[in-house]
């Protein structure tokens, strides 16, 4: 269950934003500028609201009214940047591991590292990463924080048609193995398609629509990269 | 046949043990008023920012009276130590923290830039991941700071080893404890026939400060690849 309500004031613009989802798979998709990546980031815990409360599958983030507001460290959630924010003086095994809680076992790793297909990447730095394998490191990273949620914002974006189907195949790789509650940030209706279960739309800084992604699929316009759709 | 005579050895050994110690000495509190400055708004920040930069404006001498005056045997501060037996003026200790201090400005500087020119981005992506504050300074902030802390332990070091005005009023020339290669020279060229030393004790002093430029210039070059970044 994902419950957002939050008002943030960021210089000229204002984001007021409430709605509440039980999709496994939630998308916010609007313009660039529109607050989506913003809403997001108030969700990692890297912007504060000025008001408003998020909770997530019963962990609550952010509540103004009880004074609750979670550390980002310690909202144990998995973010992926849109521009991936690898570590690049590490290698991708060091990546992968950084986030990783003592507790967990061995075996998550082995099984992130084959599901992503990363194997003979780990002893590379990412300035020796195309896009899409780093795209993966990222979401590889992301997962073996063992989160409760996983946030993506634009996971598809500057990568050329090759890289995205390849990140997209993994991205419905994990959905399947993890069954994680999802936020995607996203401008692209084919990402949302073959994503999202839900899509809150927004405009500037406004929620406008909150519907299922056929409802969703019917109004849009046709995906420019049809292959996307039917990685799904 | 050594090209230094014992006078001019000893004096040149008692100049490269009271730079290191005192330049590493100072590194912590220089780490942590760099850090202070570069990632942090406080109330009176400029106020700070000058009082650490003060040594490299006063006179030498002005912050030499000021150290004997605080640490000297009758000092607030100095009074203390001399009972506690960790006295430290007219001792080649004293020279090291006259060193450190004149040494300091250097490094918080170099250090404030180095660590500002890490993407803050980056120290986000790792709070994500559960790291603290302390886990994101020593696996991010720092590593991707190595070049600039390198330049400027290299400039702080060619500051402390050439240190005089301040050394020579807090703690005087006594030979084998605070007579530094600066000061030796200077009493060479107030010597009649202290020509041939005063010359070769230059050339020293010169390749000293030409090594520490050209470390300090070869980590810089790359030192300003990676852009700064903020969330908001």
């Amino acid at each position: 269950m994902i419950e957002l309500d939050l008002a943030l004031q960021r210089g000229e613009f204002s984001l007021e934003l409430a709605l509440q989802s039980s999709a496994r798979a939630l998308a916010l998709f609007g313009p660039s500028g529109c607050g989506k990546t913003s809403t997001l980031l108030a969700i990692a815990g890297l912007l504060r609201p000025q008001r408003g409360r998020i909770a997530i599958n019963d962990h609550v983030l952010f509540d103004s009214r009880a004074g609750v507001d979670v550390a980002t460290a310690r909202r144990d959630l998995g973010v992926v940047f849109q521009d991936a924010r690898l570590f690049p003086h590490l290698t991708v095994r060091e990546n992968l591991r950084y986030g990783m809680p003592r507790s967990a076992a061995s075996q998550a790793y082995d099984d992130v590292v084959q599901l992503l297909q990363l194997a003979a990447l780990l002893k590379r730095r990412p300035g020796q990463l195309s896009g899409g394998q780093i795209r993966r490191v990222a979401i590889g990273r992301a997962l073996l924080r063992q989160p409760h949620a996983l946030l993506l914002d634009e996971p598809l974006s500057n990568l050329h048609r090759e890289a995205r189907v390849e990140v997209l195949e993994h991205l419905h790789g994990l959905k399947r193995e993890f069954a994680l509650t999802t936020i995607l940030v996203s401008h692209q209706p084919d990402e949302v398609i073959a994503l999202a279960d839900q899509v809150a739309r927004i405009e500037d800084g406004r929620l406008v629509a909150l519907e299922d992604v056929e409802t969703f699929q019917a109004s849009a316009k046709p995906p420019d990269a049809p292959h996307l759709c039917a990685a799904g | 046949m050594s090209l230094l005579t014992q006078a001019e050895t000893v004096a040149l050994a008692l100049s490269f043990k009271i730079a290191l110690v005192g330049v590493f000495c100072s590194l912590p509190v220089a780490i942590g008023c760099a850090w202070l400055l570069a990632r942090k708004r406080f109330f009176g920040k400029p106020l700070f920012e000058g009082l650490l930069l003060l040594p490299l404006i006063l006179p030498p001498v002005v912050t030499g009276y000021i150290l004997l005056i605080m640490f000297g045997h009758h000092g607030a501060i100095g009074r203390w130590l001399d009972a506690a037996g960790l006295s430290i003026a007219f001792r080649w200790t004293g020279a090291a923290l006259a060193a450190a201090v004149m040494a300091f400005p250097l490094l918080v500087v170099a250090l404030r830039n180095a660590f500002e020119s890490v993407d803050r981005r980056l120290e986000n992506a790792a709070a994500t991941l559960g790291a603290g504050a302390w886990r994101i300074f020593f696996s991010v902030t720092l590593p991707l700071s190595l070049r600039g802390l390198v330049a400027g332990l290299a400039l702080a070091f060619a500051r402390a080893f050439g240190e005089f005005g301040a050394t020579i009023t807090f703690v005087s020339s006594i030979p084998g404890q605070t007579r530094t290669l600066p000061i030796a020279l200077y009493e060479l060229i107030s010597t009649p026939g202290g020509e041939g030393g005063a010359l070769r004790l230059t050339l020293v002093a010169v390749i000293v400060a030409l090594l520490a430029g050209l470390i300090a210039a070869l980590m810089l070059l790359r030192g300003g690849e990676r852009g700064a970044g903020a969330e908001a």
